[in-house]
């Protein structure tokens, strides 16, 4: 059982020294990993087609002598070796500078601020609205195993697994703007807009979110705890919101925490499509314009955040069940 | 472990029905240039955006183009470039999780370490980062989304790997005096292949919709070259007056996908239990 991000659990008892020991050892892999992260982040750059002086200073049209590139190459240090040229940009991002724009000069830090509120916008939004409708219908799908209603939710949710992301966007916009003209088709930011890429994120959630809370929700209802708190004569709903739902929590949590990755997928996908002014609409303009120091701070900027949601969800998981301490590595 | 309700009924008559399936999707990709009606990427300037007619059974796109014979035409890439990738992950991933969970030591500390690194991004991201600075191209696409797939084998791999290390049938092949590459190979790999199989099984939808999710961001197959994501891409700006052209290879995505997906999900509810993937 791999740990939420990937790394392996560590085997240890669940005294307090060792939950210390094990977060200690987890933020030491956490270094290491940000080390590599950043390392292949950097690199993505180094081996990038083209020359960021040559871009640099042709970006007015005008044409430069080779003599000119050279001298700025070096004021650049583009002809220092690759470890010093990682060293002195890993000083510089960790400070919160990630350079500027190719395009307009502009520092992409603040590009990135900026797309970053609307994108966590977006995709709050969204896992709000997938866990609101998971939660109750995944439930009531395990309640309800085999009949009708159950059938259908299966069914659903298993379309919305197949669908890629995008062809969920081009459906609804199909559908929903195009032919009964219900919704504008560009998101320009309005609360109105927010609702289609809100939505299109919020279908492959949905779907993971429900299969996983039915499936969690049938293990607890077959353990005997659950024979027992009916045969004492507890109401089936008491049993359910009080024990089963609870107990079903950790598995819920997880999934939520690994649905970090197919949002941030999403916002690149979606946000270019619906014209929404976030993170992911930025990478794409940057891919598109061949503006890597944004691609850059952006790639960056993702896996900083898919790691941290990681890290916290798996700490939340060992939090809610002390039993996961005491399992190995081997199975990692 | 996962149960699910959907398509229920006797599961090997299940596994054969998506088997057959799977079987038809490949002979149309294999076929398809002898199953276009017309020449995909031929252009016809007095037909165009027309709705689906005798010559041009699913109509024809904004440069005239055949809609059925681009559609045909882009099967082999979503279907073989899928089937490949994933088959390449699963043998470079095998081999190296296996070699890491029998040796362990140096190289298993490095190769892990490294699949952590690479698992710490998230998958789809990186593999558009990758692709669009290499700037597109089918060859790009996959070698972005290949970055990161072998991960989710190597990691099975090594950890079956490990296990089978303190089975008895290890321990009895030991004492007969296999060792190294041949009891690795010829002992452990027939065991722990199925559960790897049966992954791979389940990865070939996902992997289709990626490549397809990198055409149509315009960084995987370059048009005027048949592929549905990009098809889909190009029609969007004409829906309205042409929704064929985007709605005929939505529907060869989703039922190529949907018929690998639930091949995969029987593979594993048929097969031995795959433990947890990335």
């Amino acid at each position: 059982m791999g740990g939420a991000a990937g790394l392996p659990l560590v085997k240890f008892g669940w005294e307090a020294m060792n939950v210390k020991r094990y977060i200690g050892r987890r933020l030491f892999q956490l270094f290491l990993i940000l080390i590599g992260v950043t390392f292949l982040v950097f690199l993505l750059m180094y081996l990038s087609p083209g020359d960021p002086a040559q871009r640099k200073l042709t970006a007015g049209g005008v044409a430069v002598t080779e003599e000119v590139l050279e001298r700025a190459r070096e004021d650049m240090g583009l002809n220092r070796p690759l470890l010093a040229q990682y060293g002195s940009w890993l000083g510089r991002v960790v400070r919160g500078d990630f350079g500027e724009s190719l395009n307009d000069g502009l520092p992409v830090a603040g590009k990135l601020a900026k797309g970053l509120k609307n994108t966590l916008l977006l995709s709050l939004t969204s896992l709000f609205a997938a866990l609101l409708f998971a939660i109750p219908l995944g439930t009531y799908s395990a309640v309800r195993q085999h009949g009708a209603a159950d059938k259908i939710i299966s069914f659903l949710t298993f379309m919305g697994n197949s669908l890629p992301n995008f062809l969920i966007a081009v459906l609804l916009m199909y559908f929903l703007c195009l032919k009964t003209k219900l919704f504008p088709i560009l998101a320009n930011g309005s609360a109105k807009g927010l609702f289609l890429p809100a939505l299109t994120l919020a279908i492959p959630l949905f779907s993971q979110f429900t299969r996983q809370v039915r499936a969690a929700v049938l293990e607890q209802l077959h353990k005997p705890y659950v024979a027992g708190a009916r045969s004492r004569g507890v109401k089936e709903s008491a049993v359910l919101v009080r024990n089963v739902l609870r107990n079903s929590l950790i598995s819920i949590i997880t999934v939520v925490g690994m649905a970090g990755g197919t949002l941030m997928a999403g916002s690149v996908v979606v946000e270019s499509i619906f014209l929404w002014p976030g993170i992911g609409k930025l990478m794409m303009d940057a891919i598109t314009a061949k503006d890597y120091p944004v691609v850059q701070g952006l790639v960056l900027v993702m896996a900083l955040l898919f790691v941290t949601v990681n890290l916290v969800t798996d700490l939340l998981y060992h939090k809610l069940d002390p039993r996961i301490w005491d399992q190995g590595e081997e199975t990692s | 472990m996962r149960r699910r309700s959907f398509f229920q009924g006797k599961a090997p008559r299940r596994f054969r029905f998506f088997l057959a399936l799977a079987v038809l999707l490949l002979l149309t990709a294999a076929l398809a240039p002898a199953l276009a009606p017309n020449d995909p990427e031929k252009t016809h300037v007095q037909a165009m955006k027309q709705a689906p007619s005798a010559e041009f059974p699913l109509g024809t796109d904004e440069y005239g183009r055949c809609v059925l014979s681009r559609v045909l035409a882009g099967a082999p890439v979503s279907v073989f470039g899928a089937i490949g990738l994933v088959a390449a992950s699963f043998v470079v991933g095998t081999f190296l999780g296996m070699l890491c969970g029998y040796y362990e030591g140096f190289l298993d500390e490095v190769m892990m370490r490294l699949a952590d690194i690479l698992l710490a991004f998230p998958q789809m991201v990186l593999a558009i980062a990758v692709a669009g600075l290499l700037g597109g191209g089918l060859k790009n696409a996959l070698l972005a989304l290949g970055i990161t797939s072998w991960t989710v084998y190597a990691r099975l791999a090594r950890s079956l790997t490990l296990q089978a290390k303190k089975e008895t049938y290890v321990a009895a092949a030991r004492f007969s005096g296999c060792r190294g590459p041949a009891l690795l190979f010829k002992q452990i790999l027939p065991n722990v292949v199925g559960s790897l199989a049966v992954t791979a099984a389940t990865q070939i939808g996902s992997t289709m919709m990626g490549i397809a999710g990198l055409s149509f961001l315009g960084i995987g197959v370059i048009p005027p070259r048949a592929e549905w994501g990009s098809m889909i891409s190009e029609g969007r700006s004409y829906m309205q007056l042409a929704p064929w052209a985007t709605l005929a290879p939505a529907a060869a995505v989703v039922v190529t996908v949907v018929v690998f997906n639930c091949l995969g999900d029987v593979a594993r509810d048929l097969g031995p239990a795959g433990k947890e993937m990335g």
